[in-house]
């Protein structure tokens, strides 16, 4: 086993530094304190800022602790208890739209497909409840994408693997139909996964906004969508009316 | 065209819940309100009928504002109810006698001993097709009598009525003590003790045997038939439907043939397996009770294994041991390692339900060694449920004759994957859940819906079952058969652990 990671080491250790301190620190009182190089200071708070671990004030270009680490303890959210919370919308969404529905969350740059209500016809189908299916090609990724902007820089070295002809593989279309998603709020994914499949997902928002999952149904393209291609409108309420609906469950209890 | 829907009304052990349905059995809005649960006494456990009235006054309304719908667009309401729940009101006034006694309530615990003594005890289970516990209504009846002054007298001259809760809502919603009408159904009247089993009705044997007045007891019908016409809260709408909580899941599972059995994962599960036009008489520790009657039809008759303790050892788990902060979190942990590590948990918290019915069991953990962990602990709390249930289902095929093909379950456990694949695993039997878990308050809906002729026949309800999930066996049969004997060599161990009092 290799040993400790020295970065991580001194960049937990600003972090410590900053909470015992009561204001903010400038990067030499924090270079002197932990016996480090300016330069090397600099570089670690520069990532602990991107990871929004600490946040530097404008005026003084001092540091101290960020937001995220704060909700670090409160955002986890079990994802048996996000299925356990959302399986009553879960059916009712499959029961209107006719459709399957799957709820997803981010797994190491994959979606983990958490739940999975089998489309109402009775016909064989097989619950694939643990199946990993890839972010950039299926509405409920993209969804995830839209709002997770560390996870879609990891995307950016592009070209990513192309699933059918129309799988977004250029990182810029996909920076551009994430920005369209975060504008309407929905993602839509049409034979970008499979051939003649199409879906459409919505985000699952938890305590204080934060993006957790995302719902969606998926199904024959020709019943998912119009004759222009586009998702059938009733379909995409539904998908929104239960996004909303586990979005006040989570939000309104306690973790 | 007007829309038309029907509603149910869950009289539950924790709430009270109105539920509208649309003609496809899909769900269009819910209202619920808690009551209080009353603990005078160790082993007490009371109702505020009173209370649950009032509940029902104010949510039945707000179903209707909720979903948009008016009282003219209401086909039927079928109510689906906590079942043994024993109360006593005067006809008169409309007052209830004291408070309610639940379910759960063991005062009865020395009456029942008494009752169990006599020469003529064995009569009981041959007639009503339960064996004599204070699980059921009859015991109760006899202790309020007994502790009432004067209560028997005004009984006897049918000044004051007994009722489940089901007869008190119906009482109410007709008029009260305005003309009222007193009625149970037969799933219900069959939870008492006192109800003949081939006969469907009161029997004068077990009545004298328990000492309850026939003047104070409702008249039983069908399940599904058109009682009367409500009078108010929701006036003007066709009351079409009782049935017990459990049967009424079972309807609303579309159990409507024999072999087909469902399971209700919740605190303590409850198995029931329809066994047609005859009772079946369980030689292995099962409950032979009414699975429901619809209008004049022949009624239909059900095998039941209730287990005392399934999410209640989860629950525990999350409260009494503090290993997790939510109940699907035992999903997360059990994930953590492959398998049980060797360790069993037999939660026999107040003895042991179906089919074992030892009172004086206690739970155990067994097969500890330094390598369980918590993981392991999580494994053995849900195959726990699992064999518990596995054990009431060999019953069940060993009573009724009858393979089980194919297990429906509902219930709030139903979420829980691991679960619902161990189940599979050891019944050797796929598991599937049915797009509305909301079974109960759909049975009832379902079984007003259809007296009423809103839904044609119980192939018609059928149609509007669709199979959410399925869950296939995958285990190795030398597997399931090793870990089925060290699961009964844990229950064994159970036994005798609370000593006799001398």
């Amino acid at each position: 086993m290799p040993g400790p990671v020295q970065s991580i080491q001194r960049g937990a250790a600003i972090l410590r530094l900053l909470a015992r301190s009561s204001g903010r620190l400038g990067v030499g009182e924090i270079a002197t304190s932990l016996g480090l190089a300016r330069g090397t200071a600099h570089g670690l708070l520069r990532t602990l800022q991107l990871v929004g671990f600490v946040e530097q004030d404008e005026t003084s270009g001092k540091y101290q602790l960020g937001a995220a680490l704060l909700h670090l303890g409160t955002s986890y959210l079990d994802v048996n208890e996000l299925r356990s919370r959302a399986i009553n919308w879960a059916d009712a969404l499959a029961a209107r739209s006719g459709e399957a529905v799957r709820i997803g969350t981010l797994l190491d740059g994959q979606i983990l497909v958490v739940h999975h209500v089998f489309r109402p016809d009775d016909t064989l189908q097989t619950l694939d409840v643990g199946a990993l299916l890839p972010m950039h090609a299926t509405a409920l990724g993209k969804v995830l994408l839209a709002y997770d902007a560390a996870t879609t820089a990891t995307l950016a070295d592009g070209p990513l693997e192309a699933y059918t002809r129309r799988t977004i593989v250029a990182p810029k279309m996909l920076a551009r139909s994430l920005s369209a998603i975060r504008e309407v709020g929905w993602a839509v994914e049409v034979e970008e996964m499979t051939i003649g499949e199409a879906g459409v997902a919505a985000p699952i928002r938890g305590h204080g906004g934060l993006v957790v999952g995302s719902i969606g149904i998926s199904g024959a393209v020709e019943r998912v969508c119009d004759s222009k291609g586009q998702p059938k409108a009733p379909l995409v309420t539904f998908v929104r009316d239960a996004a909303r609906a586990v979005s006040r469950d989570l939000g309104a209890s306690r973790w | 065209m007007v829309m038309r829907y029907v509603m149910s009304i869950d009289q539950g052990t924790t709430s009270t819940r109105c539920i509208i349905f649309d003609h496809r059995g899909r769900l269009v809005s819910v209202t619920q309100r808690e009551h209080r649960q009353h603990f005078p006494r160790p082993g007490w456990v009371e109702h505020d009928a009173a209370q649950i009235w009032r509940n029902l006054e104010r949510i039945a309304p707000e179903a209707l504002t909720q979903a948009g719908v008016g009282l003219d667009q209401l086909a039927a309401i079928g109510i689906a109810n906590q079942r043994e729940t024993t109360l006593m009101w005067d006809r008169r006034t409309g007052e209830p006698i004291g408070r309610a006694i639940v379910w759960q309530d063991t005062r009865t615990d020395t009456l029942v001993e008494k009752f169990a003594a006599r020469p003529e005890a064995a009569m009981v289970q041959e007639r009503c097709g339960l064996p004599l516990a204070t699980y059921f209504s009859a015991p109760r009846i006899r202790w309020l009598l007994d502790h009432h002054p004067g209560l028997r007298e005004r009984a006897e001259r049918g000044e004051v009525l007994f009722g489940t809760m089901e007869s008190w809502l119906i009482w109410n919603l007709t008029g009260g003590p305005e003309g009222g009408l007193h009625l149970t159904d037969v799933t219900n009247a069959g939870r008492t003790l006192l109800m003949n089993l081939e006969t469907l009705d009161w029997d004068d044997d077990l009545l004298d045997f328990f000492g309850v007045p026939r003047a104070m007891l409702p008249r039983i019908r069908p399940s599904a038939e058109t009682y009367g016409v409500a009078s108010r809260v929701l006036p003007g709408v066709r009351i079409a439907a009782a049935l017990g909580d459990q049967q009424a899941a079972l309807f609303g599972q579309t159990c409507f043939a024999p072999g087909e059995a469902k399971c209700t994962y919740g605190t303590g599960s409850f198995l029931m397996l329809n066994t047609g036009a005859e009772p079946v008489r369980s030689s292995h520790g099962l409950l032979t009770t009414v699975g429901y009657q619809v209008g004049d039809e022949p009624a239909v008759y059900a095998l039941e294994g209730p287990i005392a303790i399934t999410g209640a050892l989860v629950q525990w788990f999350r409260d009494g041991l503090g290993l997790i902060s939510s109940a699907p979190e035992i999903e997360t942990l059990a994930r953590t390692v492959e398998d049980n590590g060797g360790c069993y948990i037999v939660p026999a918290f107040s003895g042991l339900f179906a089919p074992h019915w030892r009172s004086e069991a206690r739970g155990i953990i067994v097969g500890l060694t330094s390598y369980i962990t918590k993981g392991h602990l999580a494994r053995a709390v849900l195959e726990a449920t699992a064999w518990q249930t596995r054990e009431v289902v060999d019953a069940m095929n060993a009573d009724s004759g009858l393979e089980l093909r194919t297990l429906k379950v509902d219930g709030g456990m139903t979420s829980d994957n691991l679960l619902m694949q161990d189940i599979a695993d050891v019944l050797n039997v796929p598991v599937v859940r049915p797009m509305v878990a909301e079974t109960v308050s759909l049975g009832a809906a379902y079984a007003a819906g259809l007296a009423v002729g809103y839904w044609p026949d119980l192939e018609g309800l059928r149609r509007n079952w669709h199979r959410a999930a399925q869950w296939l066996p995958a285990m190795d049969p030398r597997r399931r058969a090793e870990e089925y004997d060290n699961w009964r060599r844990a229950v064994e161990r159970t036994f005798d652990w609370i000593k006799p009092h001398p």
